[in-house]
């Protein structure tokens, strides 16, 4: 079968951001990294689990990924032709992790991930209900193809679409308490109490558990610039 | 204050055990049951057990597209697969044994803070799941009442406003007072992007929720819910209940029933019970629970009396009501004045049309007499001719009717007001002149003549013609 490759890397140049739940609300600054210009496909993660038997959906360890893993595949490397250009997910946290790892690649942190994230190329209120339309919107059974999702200011597609991805520190965000991600609790912490779609993306976060396998959860990879 | 339930007190050697340890041994001893859960605007069956049991509920949290208004569609998050969530019913005592299962297709994660739990958060970080997993939690039911429950995940108000809000009810002890119906009424407000009425699959706003400026303020999730075909029902004589909750997630209810006086009112749900209530407040995030006998019969509109937004955003639900009149409670119109300042109290009323071919004998005149009395005097006067004690006189066996003709034609050509002793009981009060031809009094007086043991007086056209006065506001006086 002939794979899509779709592993192109993108330079986000290093700046800074606040943080949602920053207090104070300081700028934190992110260094120069590479993000993969798509999430990553059907396609790519079946190459992976051709060459990585161990993380093939009838033999991947359980305390790794939960049953649903890769669930929307016919079996252990059978995609469909119209799976293979849409992101990969029912993949729990481990697993994204070794695919990026077999890359050579990393899952971006959170910092990363916002950061690139917020350079919508939109103002502030037009992107925020850009973001919340995607959110709201009930969630698709066919996902559509990675690139046709389009690209944001930095030349990353569908950090806003298409699905949730993995960050590799989803869970900090339990830090203190996850009680902020509950009723009032939240808005009191957060820098601004009127960007919805931020709540949601990191109470999202605070649900997850590294060995889970969500049908809307995806991922795609980061790498440090050469020193 | 909690109230000390299940503080039994057990005494072993020098050490003491009590309070919720106990209470937690004792229901796990007892019997388990799954809870019965309902859709609105159906209500559980009332708990019949005496004792508290463990009682396991199952709350799927689903995100659906349904239809908000005729042509309008909204990503509702709910409870169960619809607004509002599964009406749940325990019993004060019971130890509930709570499961948040989060559908896979969700792309939210959610969680569930009940009202009625005596804990943090009302269960909501313990019940905080992603899609696809399933959460459990236990509480004991402490206190009695009707409770909201909702979704607490960040943002709140974007959960709720998407229609995460139901009722469970934690039944006292001793039960509560019998009905024939009990129904789930649960208002919210939706915030679309499009305003009111346009078409097509609407996305939230937040600006508007932060606004609090709704395009919708609905009962049961949608426009229409309750209208209708979907109207609740009962019959006359039956008492109802209603469980009326406000999920919000801004909004405070003024909730009233046009037509009705809630003879009984649980204000905020609680254990105070008020009386004689015309319109209940219940808060964004509480409820109320009204009792109520339906006496007459016709169609009783519930409302949000802050009434534009039952005129204009869709806060109106019905209660259809079916069976006999009682004209001594509800009368219908019964007359259509010519309102004149300085003139008298008699009116002319335009009587039902009938028929204009003339009467040939005194069987036609009964005959057309009797839809004649039908349509215009059976409303007052009663279809059995008794009338209605202390308000207005009966015809059947009447000493007045029977016994002047061209007294009644007067009555009834020219109108009555005023003291009238009928059968020995005195009656005061107004009967309108009927705007009715010779033939048609004639025959009607000749029906009322032929009936309930009168008379039997034929009344010919001729006669009435004769007798016939004018109307007593037109000056020629009416009759007493």
């Amino acid at each position: 079968m002939f794979i899509t490759a779709t592993l192109a890397l993108v330079l986000i140049p290093g700046g800074s951001y606040v943080p949602f739940f920053a207090k104070p609300p300081v700028p934190v600054a992110v260094g120069a990294f590479f993000l993969d210009e798509f999430q990553v496909t059907n396609g790519d993660y079946l190459q992976f689990v051709a060459q990585a038997p161990e993380w093939r959906r009838s033999r991947a360890k359980r305390a790794f990924v939960e049953r649903d893993y890769l669930t929307s595949w016919a079996g252990d490397t059978d995609v469909t032709a119209e799976q293979i250009d849409g992101p990969v997910t029912n993949v729990s946290w481990f697993a994204a992790r070794a695919y990026c790892r077999s890359q050579g690649k990393r899952l971006p942190t959170t910092d990363e991930w916002e950061f690139a994230a917020g350079q919508t190329g939109l103002s502030a209120e037009a992107s925020k209900d850009a973001i919340l339309a995607w959110y709201g919107r009930p969630s698709r059974v066919k996902l559509a193809p990675v690139k046709s999702a389009p690209a944001n200011a930095a030349g990353i597609h569908g950090m806003h679409a298409l699905v949730w991805e993995w960050v590799d520190d989803f869970n900090s965000s339990f830090v203190g308490s996850d009680e902020r991600f509950v009723c009032g609790a939240g808005a009191s912490e957060a820098t601004d109490a009127r960007d919805y779609a931020a709540f949601m993306r990191f109470a999202f976060r605070s649900s997850l558990k590294a060995p889970y396998t969500i049908k809307d959860l995806g991922f795609r990879c980061a790498k440090d610039p050469p020193p | 204050m909690r109230p000390a339930v299940a503080m039994k007190t057990y005494c072993v050697g020098l050490t003491f055990f009590f309070g919720p340890r106990v209470a937690l041994a004792e229901q796990k001893a007892s019997a388990s049951e799954a809870g019965v859960l309902t859709d609105a605007p159906s209500v559980p069956p009332a708990i019949t057990r005496k004792s508290p049991a463990h009682v396991v509920i199952h709350l799927e949290v689903k995100e659906v597209v349904q239809r908000l208004a005729d042509g309008v569609e909204f990503t509702f998050w709910t409870f169960g697969g619809h607004v509002p969530g599964k009406f749940i019913r325990v019993r004060a005592g019971d130890f509930v044994e709570m499961h948040l299962d989060n559908h896979p297709d969700n792309k939210m994660p959610h969680n569930i803070d009940l009202h009625a739990v005596t804990g943090p958060g009302g269960g909501a970080s313990s019940s905080f799941t992603a899609p696809g997993h399933s959460s459990v939690f236990s509480f004991q039911a402490l206190n009695p009442g009707l409770f909201v429950y909702h979704c607490a995940t960040a943002p709140v108000g974007m959960h709720i406003g998407n229609g995460m809000y139901g009722l469970i009810l934690v039944e006292p002890k001793e039960g509560l007072p019998k009905v024939d119906h009990e129904f789930y009424v649960m208002q919210g407000e939706f915030y679309t992007a499009g305003p009111n009425g346009e078409a097509g699959l609407q996305p939230f706003s937040m600006a508007k929720a932060i606004e609090e400026k709704p395009e919708y303020v609905v009962f049961n999730g949608a426009v229409g819910a309750l209208l209708g075909a979907n109207a609740l029902q009962a019959k006359v004589g039956e008492t109802v209940r209603l469980f009326v909750g406000n999920g919000g997630p801004n909004l405070l209810s003024s909730f009233h029933v046009i037509g009705e006086i809630f003879d009984s009112v649980r204000q905020e749900a609680g254990t105070a019970v008020s009386h004689n209530v015309q319109t209940t407040l219940v808060p964004a995030g509480g409820a109320a629970v009204v009792d109520f006998k339906l006496n007459v019969p016709g169609t009783y509109i519930m409302v949000d009396h802050s009434i534009t937004r039952a005129f204009n955003k869709g806060a109106m639900g019905q209660i259809k009501v079916t069976g006999p009149e009682t004209k001594a409670i509800y009368s219908g119109k019964t007359g259509d004045e010519v309102y004149m300042p300085e003139g008298s109290r008699i009116s002319v009323t335009q009587a039902a049309a009938t028929p204009k071919t003339a009467t040939a004998n005194k069987a036609e005149r009964v005959a057309l007499g009797k839809s004649i009395f039908a349509a215009n005097c059976a409303a007052c006067h009663q279809v059995d001719g008794q009338g209605i004690p202390n308000a207005f006189p009966p015809l059947a066996g009447s000493d007045y009717l029977n016994a002047d003709v061209k007294r009644a034609i007067r009555a009834v050509t020219g109108g009555l007001a005023g003291k009238l002793v009928v059968n020995g009981k005195e009656f005061n009060g107004v009967m309108p002149a009927w705007s009715l031809n010779d033939d048609e009094i004639a025959s009607v007086l000749t029906f009322a003549y032929s009936s309930w043991g009168n008379t039997e007086q034929d009344v010919t056209a001729d006669l009435v013609a004769a007798n016939r006065v004018k109307p007593a506001g037109s000056g020629s006086g009416g009759e007493r």
